[in-house]
């Protein structure tokens, strides 16, 4: 556990002395203010969050794998991943360190929101409910996407491709619901019960559900367990 | 210190390296020579713990780098090929992290870094950037960084490619002092880096081991003849008739002028074991010439390496040895 802090510590160093996270975040709060103000100033203003933290996780889809494309790609091209694993440290805590690094900042991001939520208790009266309950599952969203922009990463030395390869996953998790809505029966129900897009509105709603919550924390740990797999079979090539 | 018992690996159905035997004992030296594409890399790579052998059993410090990886990992300072180095972070930076990973407390490696940064001579970088670095310095980085912990195996994969000839001979003396202190296996196609560093040389060639002795060994043991030169100012025929009568001398051949007519240098191939400088010398103060030279001459390395690379021709006196 200790290695796997040492490792967190130092990609957060490095998120914040490089450009990357700065940017990243920069474009999520531009994207942010903007569905923030256009649904303030829309025909029937609510005093809720879920007008843009629902384009929020939307773009969580870019930006995610932004944040984890350098993580383990840049290991490789480097050559520093060799001594990486020659030192007395599991794949797993590699792997698991690198990930918490990239969930600080994509909490601290989110977190560069709640200006947005100040402004609506100070302006109107929302629902606190809501509010906390879109949060969480917006974390989760950014949480779920930050494990298979890890896995893209671990593919590639090639940051960019890592992150286009990251992107197209989530795409495709996002929105294979719409595949969905073409089937029938319990083929639909699959799809459905995969794409990520079913399991998010709940919480903007402030519904909290269990299934919705195990869901992303399996997709969780089905990512970053292959991610820790597709280390190990590093050492095989 | 470290065993390697018939290890094989095959990258696909290439095989990098087939069936390397050799041991190195605690606190020894041994240089690892090879041309491009031998198995150098492949073989440390072994030892580090970072790829498996395909067969065979590779063990260090007792452990076995398969089954006990982390243990094996726990004993080793290792210098890939590649410099491994984070640009992103300074000097300090970098060498405090690869001392938490290798398990060291806060006091050790506060401790330890300015020791180190000391003995690779970085001083002036110990805040830069390792991205502002030079080839040179990243280099001796690593080489820091391979040190940090005092692992009691070294395992440093051509550490002086890339650098320029002042800073090699520095980094060269740098590793030297390293051995002693620890098992140390060195990588290279530089030759006379070999004969510097180690006293144990692996001469590897498409995967195979071709020869392991002491560099001044591997020179008489290929060469079956001994070879002296000498520089004798006198009658260039008359001086040869007799350096040829000497007892023992099995051909004399002139090879080079110094300075005027009659000042030559002789090479003269003798009986292997043989040791006929006393006689030769001898001779030529007998003959009321001038001796100006006279030296016993090892097979160079570079020969040494062609002879045993070379695929026409190897002799079969260079069959694989084992521990000398
Ligand atoms: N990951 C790999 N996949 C496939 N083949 C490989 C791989 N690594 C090495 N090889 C092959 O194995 C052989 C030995 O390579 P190795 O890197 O050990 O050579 P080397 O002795 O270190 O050479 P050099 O002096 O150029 O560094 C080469 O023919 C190389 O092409
Ligand atoms: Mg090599």
């Amino acid at each position: 556990m200790k290695n796997t802090f040492a490792i967190a510590w130092k990609e957060l160093k490095i998120y914040f002395t490089t450009p990357t996270a700065f940017v990243v975040g920069a474009m999520f709060l531009i994207y942010a203010g903007i569905t923030f103000v256009l649904s303030i100033t829309g025909r029937n203003p609510e005093a809720s969050v879920r007008s843009f933290i629902l384009p929020a996780s939307t773009f969580f889809i870019l930006i995610s794998p932004l944040l984890t494309m350098r993580l383990l790609a840049e290991e490789q091209k480097l050559g520093t991943l060799e001594l990486l694993l020659t030192s007395p440290v599991r794949d797993w805590e590699v792997v698991v360190g690198k990930y918490l690094a990239s969930l600080v900042i994509l909490i601290f991001t989110i977190s560069l929101t709640l200006y947005y939520v100040v402004m609506l208790y100070v302006f109107g009266n929302p629902d606190s409910g809501p509010v906390l309950s879109a949060y969480l599952g917006l974390i989760l969203y950014g949480a779920a996407a930050l494990a298979v922009g890890l896995l893209a990463s671990s593919l590639t030395a090639n940051q960019i491709v890592a992150a286009v390869m990251g992107t197209g996953t989530l795409l495709v998790l996002s929105f294979i619901d719409l595949v969905g809505t073409r089937l029938e029966g319990t083929a639909a129900d699959i799809v459905n019960s995969i794409s990520m897009r079913t399991h998010f509105p709940d919480f903007t709603r402030g519904v909290v559900d269990t299934s919705h919550i195990v869901y992303f924390v399996s997709m969780i740990a089905v990512f970053l367990f292959l991610t820790i797999r597709s280390v190990e079979t590093r050492r095989w090539r | 210190m470290i065993e390697l018992d018939g290890v094989t690996k095959f990258f696909g159905n290439y095989p990098a390296i087939t069936d390397i035997t050799f041991r190195v004992e605690k606190g020894e030296a041994v240089g690892f020579l090879g041309p491009n594409g031998a198995g150098k890399s492949t073989t440390m790579k072994i030892i580090t713990a970072f790829i498996p052998p395909t067969s065979g059993n590779c063990t260090v410090a007792g452990y076995n780098v398969v089954t006990h990886s982390l243990d094996v990992r726990r004993h080793i300072g290792y210098l890939p090929e590649t410099v491994p180095l984070y640009t992103d972070m300074s000097v300090k930076d970098y060498l405090a992290f690869m001392g938490k990973i290798r398990g060291m407390s806060q006091q050790r490696i506060r401790a330890r870094i300015p020791e180190v940064i000391e003995t690779c001579r970085l001083q002036e970088y110990y805040n830069s950037y390792v991205s502002k670095l030079s080839k040179g310095f990243r280099q001796r980085v690593g080489i820091a960084q391979c040190i940090l912990h005092e692992p009691d195996v070294l395992v440093l994969d051509e550490p002086t490619i890339g650098i320029d000839p002042i800073q090699v001979v520095e980094t060269r003396n740098l590793i030297r002092g390293l051995g002693g202190d620890h098992t140390l296996i060195v990588s290279t196609h530089i030759l006379p880096e070999v004969s510097m560093i180690c006293e144990r040389v692996v001469i590897i060639h498409e995967g195979q081991i071709v020869a392991v002795d002491k560099p001044e060994n591997l020179a008489t043991r290929l060469r079956g003849v001994e070879r002296v030169e000498i520089d004798v100012r006198g009658p260039t025929k008359e001086v040869m008739a007799t350096l040829k009568d000497v007892e023992g001398v099995q051909a004399v051949e002139r090879k080079r002028t110094p300075a005027g007519e009659d000042f030559n240098t002789y090479e003269i191939e003798t009986v292997r074991g043989s040791d006929l400088r006393p006689q030769l010398a001898a001779a030529v103060v007998k003959g009321g010439w001038n001796l100006v030279r006279l030296q016993s001459m090892g097979m160079s390395l570079e020969e040494i390496f062609l002879r045993l690379t070379t695929t026409e021709d190897q002799p079969a006196a260079v069959a694989p040895a084992t521990t000398t």
